[in-house]
């Protein structure tokens, strides 16, 4: 009788110690990249693009990963939320209830959610072969549009869903024709879950880099066309810290902060924009 | 009243003619049809990758069987020996650590988040989960490089008498078990919301202790979902890239302990894709490898969703 | 009293999948009167009334047979036009639904969908259909505001309103008083008793004494069929069938 209670503290307890490990491995992570970061952090990297022997220790800063990763991944959102919002608006506007060809491609879309960065980046490079692309910025943004297309359409997707039907109705039995009412009372009404969405996609966008080794190359400047390489910044941290210098790598630490930093400004943003954006959402 | 009645005429000849209708009703079907096409291009796009992959792989699977690629451990490009069982073994091997460590971990933490913990500590844990998903698999990496490796080279190789690096199929296993914490915790938590509360009150009013509870009717109930979260984070580690390649040595031989350096396959890809185009076949290679890559993980992903839309197909 | 016929329907049947919702139904509903159709939950009022607008079309594995005809027209012939058919008939659902934009634009979305694009003009339309859903007073000061802070009575109003604005020949009611309060309840109704000079009204309700307040003309249905239909007077005083009978007395339910 009484060995049950031990059991049921004893488990508790590494109930609790499990929670515990794991809320402190993120704070372990993003308390080594700030004590280790900031340091080495100076407003020239933030403001410069990389001198000449930059990753000998010289002179410069990651703008042109900065921007290049921004325009990569702004790049690559815009792109799948022209393909995602009118998948989702077929899922669960045009197509009829409980068709199976939507819910086929619904459980693709989740398999290709599990599917690795590194496999989109091989996939993304053998789409430019076959176009004649080199790497290029527009090649990565093709490949992490790719990417982060399942995360952000099945967030979509579980939004729109979500949508009262008496709303639909209420519209069409004015006379609106479905794109219509798509286009001026569903997206509306699921406005605060798509930008959440979209935002969600974004910040996996910027953070990713096996898909982009291949297909968006790196360079020293910062991106101003779609056929020229772009740097991104995940690469950039990764190549200072392949070097045999202390100085870069601790340039690296400081780089890996302004990554960490921007991801949580997303993350953080997101959280707030699905509040403030509620205004017309109809309960 | 004063209202208009020969504006609501114009208005009536305006919205009444057919031209109008035309348009509208062309722009819809218009719409329907790019939307089909699109949802078309989603649901194939899977299918789109193992092909692409495949066509590029096709040189080397062409002059040699494929037996041999996948089962022979001599990895030399310039020599045009390409095999990839040492890559194949260190996934297998940093995969295994990592589940090993993170299914206990975040099942322990997920069943305390669902059943005991009170609703405030669960509001606050969750979003730092999702949080700790959203953290790019770089800075991972960086703090295996700061944190895992130098304490596995200063105090855990030591304590059994080796020698490491560091640089170890623990240190990726390690991170990745960190890695996959949030999906596994993710994916339980909403099985074990699936599982009715009436459920537990009836084994609770016969007197079992929570821990009884949760372990004989709750884990029951929830346990194929639970192993589609653990079939899901084992596939997000088969395949996470940078973070692995940073820390896990990458030294392409077969591994044979815990801290023997690795080579996984999603590194080597990443890592030699400079002068793949250089050496004849190299690429076809690589491509090769995604595809393996892509395979298994279809596998996996395949399976386990299948398991949740039976659970979820339960709950209706 | 004779009656001028607006809706035609012509052996409706409409099933899903294999539940029959609709059993060959005939029946003629007078114009600029207000009709209630009345009978137990379940036995396919609502159905009826979204057979009219084809709102029914978009369920799943639906079947329909037979002809709705407005105005000498088959609405369910090949050549129709959806849009245009539902732009005539206005419908207030059981909760309102206000769509996610101010009360200014949830008037004038109809009309703008249609074609309106003059601001004078919309100023004009969104005044005027306010005004006839007596809600003007209440909101004239807060045009802008989001349509989802008005009271449940008031969105009910807006929607009426919304509907007007389409210039429709009928209103279609399903249950539309059943979220409000009694207060909120009354003043729909009063508003009805109003608009059947201009508009024929169709209202599918449950409550037996608010068809005994509006209606001209009956349609009692029953399991899908239509047992009994005419003129309110002589369907509530002398009922023709027995299950009718049993109806209004309160023994069905």
């Amino acid at each position: 009788m009484k060995l049950r209670f031990v059991e049921e503290k004893f488990f508790n307890l590494l109930m609790v110690v499990s929670t515990v490990l794991i809320v402190a491995s993120l704070v372990a992570i993003l308390v080594t990249v700030f004590i280790k970061g900031l340091p080495a952090l100076r407003l020239s990297m933030i403001t410069q693009v990389p001198k000449g022997g930059f990753y000998l220790g010289k002179e410069g800063g990651i703008l042109n990963a900065i921007l290049g990763s921004l325009y990569l991944a702004g790049g690559a959102t815009v792109l799948a939320i022209f393909i995602s919002l009118p998948i989702v608006i077929y899922f669960n506007v045009y197509a009829p209830e409980r068709s199976v060809f939507v819910n086929l491609c619904r459980f693709s879309l989740d398999v290709l959610w599990g599917v690795p960065s590194i496999v989109f980046g091989a996939f993304g490079f053998t789409i430019m072969l076959f176009f004649g692309l080199r790497a290029s910025l527009l090649g990565g943004i093709i490949a992490v549009a790719l990417l982060i297309l399942p995360v952000m359409s099945r967030a979509m997707d579980e939004v729109v869903k979500m949508v009262p039907r008496g709303l639909l109705e209420a519209s069409y039995s004015l006379g609106a024709t479905k794109l219509e009412t798509s286009v001026k009372v569903v997206v509306r009404q699921a406005l605060p879950g798509i930008l959440t969405a979209v935002l969600v996609a974004f910040g996996r966008g910027i953070g990713d880099a096996a898909s982009v080794i291949f297909t968006a190359g790196f360079t020293d400047s910062i991106p101003i066309s779609l056929m020229r390489p772009a740097a991104t910044l995940p690469l950039a941290i990764f190549f200072q810290l392949g070097t045999p210098f202390p100085e870069v790598q601790e340039r690296a630490y400081a780089s890996a902060l302004v990554l960490t930093f921007m991801i949580l400004v997303i993350s953080i943003a997101a959280r707030l924009l699905t509040k403030s954006f509620t205004k017309h959402v109809i309960k | 009243m004063g209202y208009d009645e020969q504006a609501q005429r114009n208005d009536n000849a305006k919205t009444g003619t057919s031209a109008m209708h035309l348009i509208r009703g062309l722009q819809d079907k218009l719409a329907r049809i790019s939307m089909l096409a699109l949802a078309c291009f989603a649901g194939l796009l899977v299918l789109l990758m193992a092909l692409g992959l495949y066509l590029r792989s096709w040189p080397i699977l062409e002059s040699m069987p494929l037996m041999e690629l996948l089962l022979s451990s001599s990895w030399h490009p310039l020599k045009g020996e390409f095999g990839l069982l040492p890559f194949l073994a260190g996934t297998v091997w940093v995969t295994g650590v990592s589940i090993v460590i993170a299914v206990p971990f975040s099942l322990l933490c997920a069943m305390y988040l669902a059943e005991y913990a009170p609703t405030r500590i669960r509001e606050w844990v969750k979003p730092l989960v999702d949080l700790l998903a959203g953290i790019p698999s770089v800075v991972y990496g960086i703090c295996g490089i700061l944190i895992i490796v130098p304490l596995i080279k200063d105090y855990f190789a030591p304590l059994f008498g080796s020698f490491s690096t560091g640089y170890s199929v623990l240190a990726g296993g390690v991170v990745l078990a960190v890695m996959v914490f949030p999906i596994i915790i993710h994916v339980s938590l909403e099985v074990f919301a699936s599982v009715p509360y009436e459920v537990r009150e009836a084994s609770l009013a016969l007197g079992a202790t929570r821990w009884q509870t949760t372990k004989k009717v709750v884990m029951r109930r929830a346990m194929p979902g639970i192993l589609a979260a653990a079939v899901l984070g084992l596939s997000r580690a088969f395949g996470e890239t940078m973070a692995v390649l940073m820390v896990a040595g990458n030294v392409a031989r077969v591994p044979k302990s815990l801290l023997d350096p690795a080579y996984p396959l999603p590194a080597l890809i990443a890592n030699n894709y400079g002068e793949m185009m250089s050496v004849p076949l190299y690429d076809s290679a690589l491509m090769l490898a995604s595809l393996v890559l892509l395979l298994v993980v279809l596998f996996f992903n395949v399976l386990s969703r299948l398991i949740l839309i039976r659970i979820e197909r339960g709950i209706q | 009293m004779e009656y001028k016929t607006h809706i035609r329907v012509r052996n409706l049947s409409v099933s899903y999948g294999k539940e029959q919702a609709l059993k060959n139904v005939t029946v003629d509903l007078p114009e600029k009167k207000i009709t209630a159709i009345i009978g137990p939950s379940g036995c396919g009022k609502t159905t009826l009334l979204k057979s009219f607008n084809r709102l029914i079309d978009s369920i799943d594995g639906i079947k329909v047979q037979g002809e709705v005809y407005l105005n000498g027209d088959n609405i369910y012939g090949p050549g129709i036009d959806v849009t245009h058919l539902r732009k005539k008939m206005g419908l207030l659902s059981q909760r309102p639904h206000p769509l996610p934009m101010s009360i200014y634009d949830n008037v004038a979305y109809g009309p703008r969908i249609h074609g309106i694009r003059k601001k004078r003009r919309l100023n004009e339309i969104v005044e005027h259909y306010l005004r006839e859903s007596s809600l003007w007073d209440e909101v004239k000061d807060r045009l802008h505001t989001p349509a989802s802070r008005l009271s449940v009575g008031q969105q009910q109003k807006l929607c009426l309103a919304r509907g007007l604005a389409v210039e429709p020949q009928i209103i279609l009611g399903d249950e539309p008083t059943s979220a409000l309060d009694p207060n909120a309840s009354q003043r729909i109704e009063k508003k009805f008793l109003q608009l059947k000079e201009k508009y024929t009204i169709i209202i599918v309700t449950h409550i037996l004494r608010q068809a005994m307040r509006l209606a001209d003309y009956v349609v009692f249905m029953y399991l899908g069929e239509l047992i009994e239909h005419g003129p309110a007077q002589r369907v509530f005083k002398e009922p023709q069938e027995e299950l009718t009978r049993g109806y209004i007395k309160g023994v069905i339910i």
